[in-house]
């Protein structure tokens, strides 16, 4: 665990917004549809590495988004039903991901940020470690 | 209009480009937030400013009586389907645009999502659309606009990562069931890049291209592929690379194949409950075969047999004399929907078995059965013995 106010260089927001939690790194890309239950936010793809896991109330570090295009209403109802993760930390931008969270935002007023970030910051981060993310997409940790 | 521009901000593109069609993928009811969603769009007054087709609803609109889910659950789906007819979308509940009609043709800027759709109309139409899903599709249907950015430019087109196929034989080839496969191998390994792949039979069959997409857009998050010598904008391997160096070059073996086999089956021993075929939705083609080895035989009395298509196809199977052929052999034809996404499978605590790499992969998340991936004939061979029936004979010496 590093000391508090390491920023990470450049991230690129998608999606701004600030929001804290505790980190889950998932080995694998996610597609939140047929990978994630919107209702309990539990990972439920069998081929997926993190399979069981809760995504809700995380912050989920993953490589970029995967598979179905339905991914960006799974997440919608997943903010709605509050059952999302915190924030999305990607290394590859996913316009299907940010796209959730910007219509959770214009229906809800309330969407959760997703950041691409560089690969040394996303490399060093390790599940369980409390992060915050800023608004500019820094990193707090 | 703020989505549409919203998304071209977060993706740090500054200008949007004209589209002749949109493939929407929203109708599918996940939630009270896709109602609350196209209800906001309906109360605004939205409609449609190009021709827009639908994806798969979670019901089979025309056999409501095929669903066995929550009956709230299905009102709120049918609510849902009847806000983006009323947006102007064309009832085509199809997860298989392109067997309609008016597919878009080479070069043509379109909208679409469903992954599965999004990568036959770059790959083997040569139409353009970036991977758009759920929420972007109608808000660009409705505005007719998109961001200039992805797969509708030139220079995103262009394979970066080449595939190269090793010591697969003609005769593996010469099989349906190997392109799906494939199709995974390809995904996995491309991320969301663009693959080249070298090395296939030339002038493959849409099948076959279609089968290998949609694979590939099951395991990655690819929105486009080029298959040399089969493609429209492969012709040759350089003019599908721009003549550039490829970034990676990966070589596929038989192994590879029959290890993305293995593992889209989850279990193994002969019990069989169900066969579901058509994900995408199956094609006329496709149907082609299931009808010749169906002919004169009957589904044993203990496998569920559906095979999901669209309502266009179901039309053509019926001026066929195809559907009354397929329903007194056994087989439930499933349309508007898939056998994944929705209620209908009677038994989901044994073991199913598809010709679909997309449906191997989803199906255990989604509905909690176990899964036996095969070839088309093997599932059809299987339906009639009513166990599970593998010809291990095309994978020996692997």
């Amino acid at each position: 665990m590093r000391g508090c106010g390491q920023v990470s260089e450049q991230p690129v927001v998608l999606v701004a917004g600030s929001a804290s939690g505790e980190v889950l790194c998932l080995d694998e890309s996610l597609s939140f549809w047929g990978g994630v239950d919107p209702r309990t936010g539990e990972i439920v793809d069998h081929h997926h590495p993190q399979h069981g896991c809760t995504v809700s109330g995380r912050v989920i570090a993953m490589p970029s988004g995967r598979g179905s295009s339905s991914s960006s209403s799974v997440l919608l109802e997943a903010i709605r039903s509050g059952s999302a993760p915190e924030a999305i930390l990607v290394l590859e931008p996913d316009e299907i991901l940010s796209l959730g969270s910007i219509v959770a935002g214009e229906l809800y007023g309330r969407s959760l940020p997703v950041v691409v970030l560089d690969e040394a910051t996303y490399s060093s981060l390790v599940t369980g470690e409390t992060v915050a993310v800023g608004e500019d997409g820094s990193l707090h940790r | 209009m703020r989505i549409v521009v919203r998304l071209a901000e977060s993706m740090g593109v500054d200008h949007l480009l004209d589209i002749t069609g949109a493939h929407v993928d929203s109708c599918l009811y996940h939630g009270q937030s896709g109602l609350d969603f196209a209800g906001r769009l309906v109360e605004g007054g939205a409609s449609v400013a190009v021709p827009t087709t639908l994806n798969v609803s979670s019901l089979d609109l025309l056999h409501p009586e095929l669903y066995r889910g929550d009956e709230a659950e299905g009102e709120a789906a049918r609510r849902m389907a009847g806000m983006y007819e009323e947006m102007g979308c064309q009832p085509t509940w199809t997860c298989a645009p392109y067997h309609l009609e008016n597919r878009p043709s080479f070069g043509e800027q379109v909208a679409w999502a469903e992954s599965n759709a999004i990568v036959f109309a770059n790959s083997v139409l040569g139409a353009r659309t970036a991977r758009y899903g759920d929420l972007i599709d109608i808000s660009a249907a409705i505005t007719g606009r998109v961001p200039a950015a992805g797969l509708h430019l030139d220079d995103n087109r262009r394979a970066t990562v080449l595939f190269r196929l090793l010591d697969v034989s003609p005769d593996l080839l010469d099989l349906d069931q190997v392109y799906p496969l494939l199709g995974t191998v390809v995904g996995a390994a491309s991320g969301s890049r663009v693959p080249v792949i070298e090395g296939l039979p030339t002038a493959l069959s849409e099948v076959r291209l279609r089968a290998l997409g949609a694979g590939a857009a099951t395991a990655g998050s690819i929105g486009m592929f080029h298959a040399v010598g089969s493609t429209p904008e492969a012709p040759t391997l350089e003019s599908a690379m721009g003549g550039r160096d490829p970034h990676e070059v990966v070589e596929v073996r038989t192994s590879d194949l029959r290890a993305s086999r293995d593992q889209l089956c989850t279990v193994s021993g002969s019990a069989l409950s169900s066969v579901c075929l058509g994900t995408p939705h199956y094609s006329i083609d496709e149907f082609q075969v299931v009808v010749a080895l169906l002919t004169g035989r009957r589904v044993h009395p203990d496998v569920d047999f559906y095979v999901s298509t669209g309502r266009s196809v179901l039309a053509e199977l019926e001026l066929r004399g195809w559907a009354d052929l397929l329903r007194s052999a056994g087989v439930a034809l499933v349309v508007d929907t898939c056998t994944y996404v929705s209620a209908i499978l009677a038994d989901t605590t044994g073991t199913a078995m598809t010709d679909s790499a997309k449906w191997a992969w989803y199906a255990p998340g989604n509905l909690g059965v176990d899964v036996v991936f095969a070839g088309t004939s093997e599932c059809v061979e299987s339906a009639v013995a009513g166990k599970v029936l593998l010809d291990e004979r095309v994978w020996s010496g692997v």
